[in-house]
């Protein structure tokens, strides 16, 4: 069924078509029309779920953290400063290894104040060891969060679903609503090995030691490092697990492809524009102007940023002149976060291409198709003489 | 009401091991003991960082026959209402919920999680140890320290603020039981969990908990410690019932009777040597004036 509603809207009805157990939220900036609709689900009835309206973000992931481990499927969402008050939680929620899904309507974060969109707050949160998938429209906001589910119980690892606030949240898009049972097939219950169980009682997340030690029956359970290493090996292994889940999900319902990186006019490109997010459709517009001037330029988005899917990236731009990063977030001190990220893939390759580093957008600054049409001309034109420091796009000095 | 339990039908099943990792005199492995005792089998624990985690024992060891989820120190209210919330949806019914914090854990960093989840009426038991500072990280101050006791960050002069009331704002919520009870009146804190157990919504249990190392007293003086915050009115034994306030067990006995001098209690412990006869003074007054409501 074809339908016109907000991103935050087409979230929600993701996260009713995958039958999330159990809801906890805070209101905040561009993110609550997304939980108000999830409370009218739950309140209608067409929900079967516990609605729980906590005092603050840090509670609402406590509540997904505690259900999640209790064995019930849990979702929250937020933005900016919410999800920064989240950071211990996050953490814990990832250490637990609990399948926790969030949506996150980007925003820029204080101080100063600012409500509108750029991606500082989750692109901060990319090394606490959660899943982090982008979308650019409204159907991969519904899509991505029907996946996430599947992709956070299958290894045992929270994921964020990340869209751009108001650019997102809030415009209304035509998009194809998932047919229940058709979700329902892909996506089965959520039933741990592990959870609160008085008949059969563990004691979660227990002070753990630097060493490995014997349990009671003298096998040796892991220590810290051991825990964390697991970690880090099943995130990495979790990019192929998302290509099955995303081939699962396309014999379903039609839509696939690339699960990491979506490309366009890529092919024959010389130059590559790439970003995370709905700038990647902006750009088209600029690409195919520049196309028309016979410069050999595609655009590439980011839609799995962490783990990191280096492999399709490097795949995607290796052998080219030019890759042009454009980021709305930055690791303040040094780069573009995605910037620096994509030159340490490159960095093995045989075939290295410039990159270059734009900054944009921060704070909800308007991007002008003009500006990304001149910082794209100046780097295809010199590619060599860019230097490592990002530019700034759109600076009013 | 049912009748009081004694010593003679007191459950003799146990929930937890012997030789955990509580210091000898530990007030909190009294309470803990008999709280579980009381909850039973169909509960499930939540804990956040407190003498309670080193208690329960380190990975891959557990010291509690109960299942327990360790969470982040701010979170225990909204942790415990993720249990309850995951229970209902999942339709396990017949399981207690139960959050088991300190007293910094609770009426410091503790207490917006707890009060949001009071105000939701969420369905939990939520028992708070006060051994009146950060024991569990080398006795600090917290805001349930009584005033004039030496702690680590008030060495010289003791703490200069009185002891914040967390029944009382818990209280203040209008749940339908709190209660207050003491690691040396075992059988009263097993009556009052027990009957939390019987009772929906949320539940508060505030248990003195005497603890030697940080209060500095020999270890073999816990209970004696404990029932001298008592008899001297200092802590008192009560209940909240739907509102009403009764005080309960040896607090209700000592109703029209003398009660010992505070400086009785005050002496048995180091944290009080700073204390000044001034301030002793205004106490017992305190005590009088409160005592003189009942």
């Amino acid at each position: 069924m074809h339908i016109i509603e907000s991103g935050n809207v087409a979230a929600a009805i993701g996260v009713k078509l995958s039958r999330a157990q159990v809801i906890a939220a805070y209101p905040i900036t561009p993110q609550t029309p997304l939980t108000e609709k999830l409370s009218e689900f739950v309140e209608s009835g067409e929900l079967e779920a516990e609605y729980i309206p906590v005092e603050s973000e840090h509670s609402a992931m406590a509540v997904c953290i505690a259900a999640s481990s209790a064995g019930a499927r849990a979702f929250t969402a937020t933005s900016a400063n919410g999800l920064l008050y989240m950071v211990e939680q996050l953490n814990w929620a990832v250490g637990a290894r609990l399948p926790v899904v969030m949506c996150v309507a980007n925003r820029g974060i204080g101080a100063p104040w600012t409500v509108w969109n750029d991606q500082q707050d989750t692109i901060s949160q990319r090394d606490v060891g959660w899943i982090q998938i982008y979308a650019n429209d409204h159907q991969q906001i519904i899509d991505s969060v029907i996946k996430a589910f599947k992709l956070a119980q299958t290894v045992s690892v929270p994921v964020m679903v990340c869209y751009d606030g108001y650019l997102l949240s809030h415009t209304y898009m035509p998009f194809e609503q998932p047919e229940q049972k058709k979700v329902d097939a892909f996506l089965p219950a959520f039933a741990p090995k592990h959870f609160l169980d008085p008949e059969n009682p563990g004691n979660f997340n227990t002070v753990t030691l630097p060493d490995i030690r014997p349990d009671v029956d003298g096998n040796m359970a892991p220590g810290y490092i051991e825990i964390r290493h697991n970690l880090q090996e099943d995130l990495r292994a979790a990019l192929d697990t998302y290509v099955t889940i995303d081939n699962e999900f396309e014999k379903e319902f039609g839509r696939g492809g690339n699960p990491f990186i979506e490309e366009y006019r890529c092919d024959d490109a010389e130059f590559v524009a790439v970003c995370i997010g709905s700038l990647s459709y902006q750009l088209r517009d600029v690409v195919d102007i520049m196309r028309d001037d016979k410069v050999k330029i595609g655009v590439m988005g980011v839609q799995m940023y962490r783990p990191f899917p280096d492999q399709a990236i490097v795949g995607a731009l290796a052998g080219k002149k030019c890759v042009i990063v454009f980021e709305k977030a930055l690791s303040y001190g040094n780069q573009g976060a995605l910037y620096a990220d994509i030159k340490s893939a490159l960095y093995s390759s045989e075939k290295k291409p410039r990159v270059h580093n734009y900054i944009l957008g921060l704070g909800g600054r308007e991007i002008k198709t003009q500006h990304l049409l001149d910082a794209l001309a100046q780097s295809c034109t010199s590619p060599d003489t860019f230097g490592d420091s990002p530019r700034w796009i759109g600076l009013k000095l | 009401m049912e009748k009081a339990t004694t010593i003679l039908n007191l459950t003799e099943e146990e929930f937890v091991h012997p030789g955990n990792r509580a210091c000898s005199g530990c007030g909190l492995s009294i309470v803990y003991r008999i709280g579980l005792k009381a909850l039973g089998k169909d509960t499930v624990l939540v804990v956040p960082p407190s003498c309670l985690t080193v208690l329960q024992g380190l990975y891959p060891v557990a010291s509690t026959k109960l299942p327990c989820v360790n969470v982040t120190f701010a979170s225990t209210g909204a942790a415990a209402t993720g249990v309850r919330a995951a229970m209902r949806a999942l339709k396990k019914n017949n399981v207690n919920v139960v959050a088991w914090a300190g007293d910094g854990g609770t009426g410091d960093i503790g207490i917006q999680a707890l009060s949001g989840a009071c105000e939701r009426g969420e369905d939990i038991i939520y028992i708070c140890y006060d051994n009146e500072a950060y024991m569990n990280t080398g006795v600090q101050r917290s805001g349930t320290t009584p005033q004039g006791v030496l702690t680590t960050t008030t060495p010289i002069h003791g703490k200069l603020q009185e002891k914040k009331d967390v029944p009382s704002i818990i209280a203040a919520h209008k749940i339908g039981y709190v209660a207050t009870a003491s690691a040396a009146y075992p059988l009263d804190l097993y009556d009052k969990v027990k009957k939390a157990t019987t009772i929906s919504g949320p539940r508060y249990i505030h248990v003195h908990t005497p603890c030697p190392p940080g209060w500095n007293f020999d270890p073999r003086y816990t209970i004696k410690v404990g029932k001298l915050a008592v008899k001297t009115g200092l802590f008192d034994l009560y209940e909240i019932e739907n509102g009403v306030f009764k005080l309960t067990g040896a607090s209700h006995y000592l109703l029209g009777k003398t009660r010992l001098p505070v400086s009785e209690y005050f002496s048995t412990q180091g944290r009080f040597k700073s204390l000044d006869a001034e301030i002793v003074k205004k106490v017992q007054q305190q005590v009088d004036a409160k005592w003189a409501t009942y």
